[in-house]
């Protein structure tokens, strides 16, 4: 079994690759690991098809959702595996530019990635291009990338057009993230279905961090392999803040395995039983309000609302009101922006407010001396 | 369909069509899901029309297949 992280990163040439690995990628039914598990057989197809060797390959190293860290991991431990998938991907879809975007705070990350780049061929340098992506929640998603690397503003734009009809200087544009490609690359040189992912686990946990599993794995033998939970569980985040609450006894037995389930972009946090979840969902629903760009005024306005009354409940206690309040907010909101970010967002408050109804329904405020900050 | 990020919230488009455009606390429009019935296509037509910023556009409906 060919592993991603825990091996020498060796430049070595690069297998002979052509179509009939879009054919190969599609068997292995390989999936995007950025967090929308998109299958990438379909995306490389859309870009093949409008190439005629213009195509554009974004490397998409942005990782801003705050809890992962699988990708800078990655980055910086196997950068020439990343670089493979990169110019694979380059040739299969007979593109003319690679753009390494890589989160502006991921120093590590870029120097190694840079650093690898010193050392293949001049025909591969002179293809590649390097961009800093803005530490934003937002900036690693597709149509951000774009109009990022277009105007210089990492905010989403409508769709369509998608990268894939016009991207990068208006090119046909592949857009995507560095495990995938990783994964690309050692399909491309093994044969092998890539049947491992990378995640972080965060929380209640003894040792959190990025740990590298088979898809086979469920969320119980991965936090097991790890040292195990600090204290029973009140709740599994799957997914990071994109995702969904889980009450423990459903998330222990899930399978990691992205193609069949809501993993995201890998990140497990435990919530452990002693901690206060309202406070917890407040302030994250605080986070995500305040990463809206603030472009489209239901995910602008709403959100904060919805950040506001999980506030409220946390500092003030329980209100009925103010609950069915939020839960009409969430219902208005969703799908009314130009990108997901709202559409998580609430998708997250109402796992949150199924999982914990009844915290949310009894809440009472924390005298001074047990307040704590909550986020691993 | 409405551009979310041009739509600014003006309100214009409820007042002109509230058969199927209600605004959420915030004065922005939550479009009635569907087609538009066709007694009410010319008022709907007014109603893109009127929107200060050409937030909105009549799309045909794709026939489903």
């Amino acid at each position: 079994m060919t592993r991603l992280l825990d091996q020498p990163d060796i430049l070595a040439p690069l297998p002979r690759v052509d179509h009939g690995l879009i054919d190969a990628i599609e068997r292995a039914r390989l999936v995007g690991r950025g967090g929308a598990s998109f299958p990438v057989a379909t995306k490389w197809r859309a870009v093949e098809h409008r190439s005629h060797g213009r195509a554009v390959v974004v490397v998409n190293g942005a990782e801003g959702e705050p809890q992962s860290k699988k990708d800078r991991l990655l980055m910086t431990t196997r950068p020439h595996l990343v670089l493979d998938g990169a110019f694979i991907a380059a040739r299969v879809l007979r593109a003319r530019r690679v753009i390494l975007y890589i989160g502006e705070r991921h120093s590590a990350a870029r120097d190694s990635m840079l650093r690898a780049l010193a050392q293949r061929s001049e025909l591969e340098r002179n293809i590649v291009t390097y961009a800093a992506a803005p530490a934003r929640y937002v900036a690693g998603a597709e149509a951000a990338v774009i109009h990022f690397l277009n105007d210089g503003v990492a905010t989403p734009v409508n769709i369509p057009p998608y990268p894939f009809e016009r991207g990068v200087e208006g090119a046909p544009t592949l857009v995507q993230n560095v495990e995938t490609l990783a994964h690309v690359a050692i399909l491309a040189r093994t044969g092998e279905a890539p049947n491992r992912v990378l995640i972080t686990l965060v929380g209640g946990v003894t040792r959190p961090g990025v740990f590298e599993v088979d898809s086979r794995t469920t969320i119980t033998q991965a936090i097991n392999q790890s040292g195990g939970l600090t204290e029973p569980a009140r709740a599994v985040l799957v997914g990071g803040y994109f995702g969904s609450w889980m009450d423990p006894h459903e998330a222990w037995g899930m399978r990691l395995d992205p193609s069949a389930s809501r993993l995201g972009c890998g990140v497990i946090g435990v919530l452990p039983s002693s901690r206060c979840a309202v406070c917890e969902v407040a302030a994250i629903m605080r986070y995500l309000a305040a990463e809206s760009s603030a472009q489209c005024g239901p995910c602008f306005f709403g959100l904060r609302a919805l950040g506001d009354a999980c506030t409220r409940i946390a500092g003030q206690g329980s209100n009925p009101e103010v609950l069915k309040r939020m839960q009409r907010w969430s219902a208005e909101v969703r799908a009314r922006g130009a990108c997901k970010h709202p559409d998580g967002a609430v998708m997250f408050l109402s796992s949150a407010l199924q999982v914990f109804g009844d915290e949310f329904a009894s809440h009472r405020p924390h005298a001074k001396s047990e307040q704590v900050r909550l986020s691993a | 369909m409405i551009d979310r990020i041009k739509c600014d919230g003006r309100g214009l488009c409820a007042e002109l069509l509230p058969e199927l455009i209600r605004l959420d606390d915030w004065g922005y429009p939550i479009l009635t899901s569907g087609p538009v019935p066709d007694h009410l296509l010319p008022l709907a037509q007014r109603a893109v029309d009127d929107c200060p910023v050409l937030a909105i556009a009549l799309r045909r409906s794709v026939p489903e297949k």
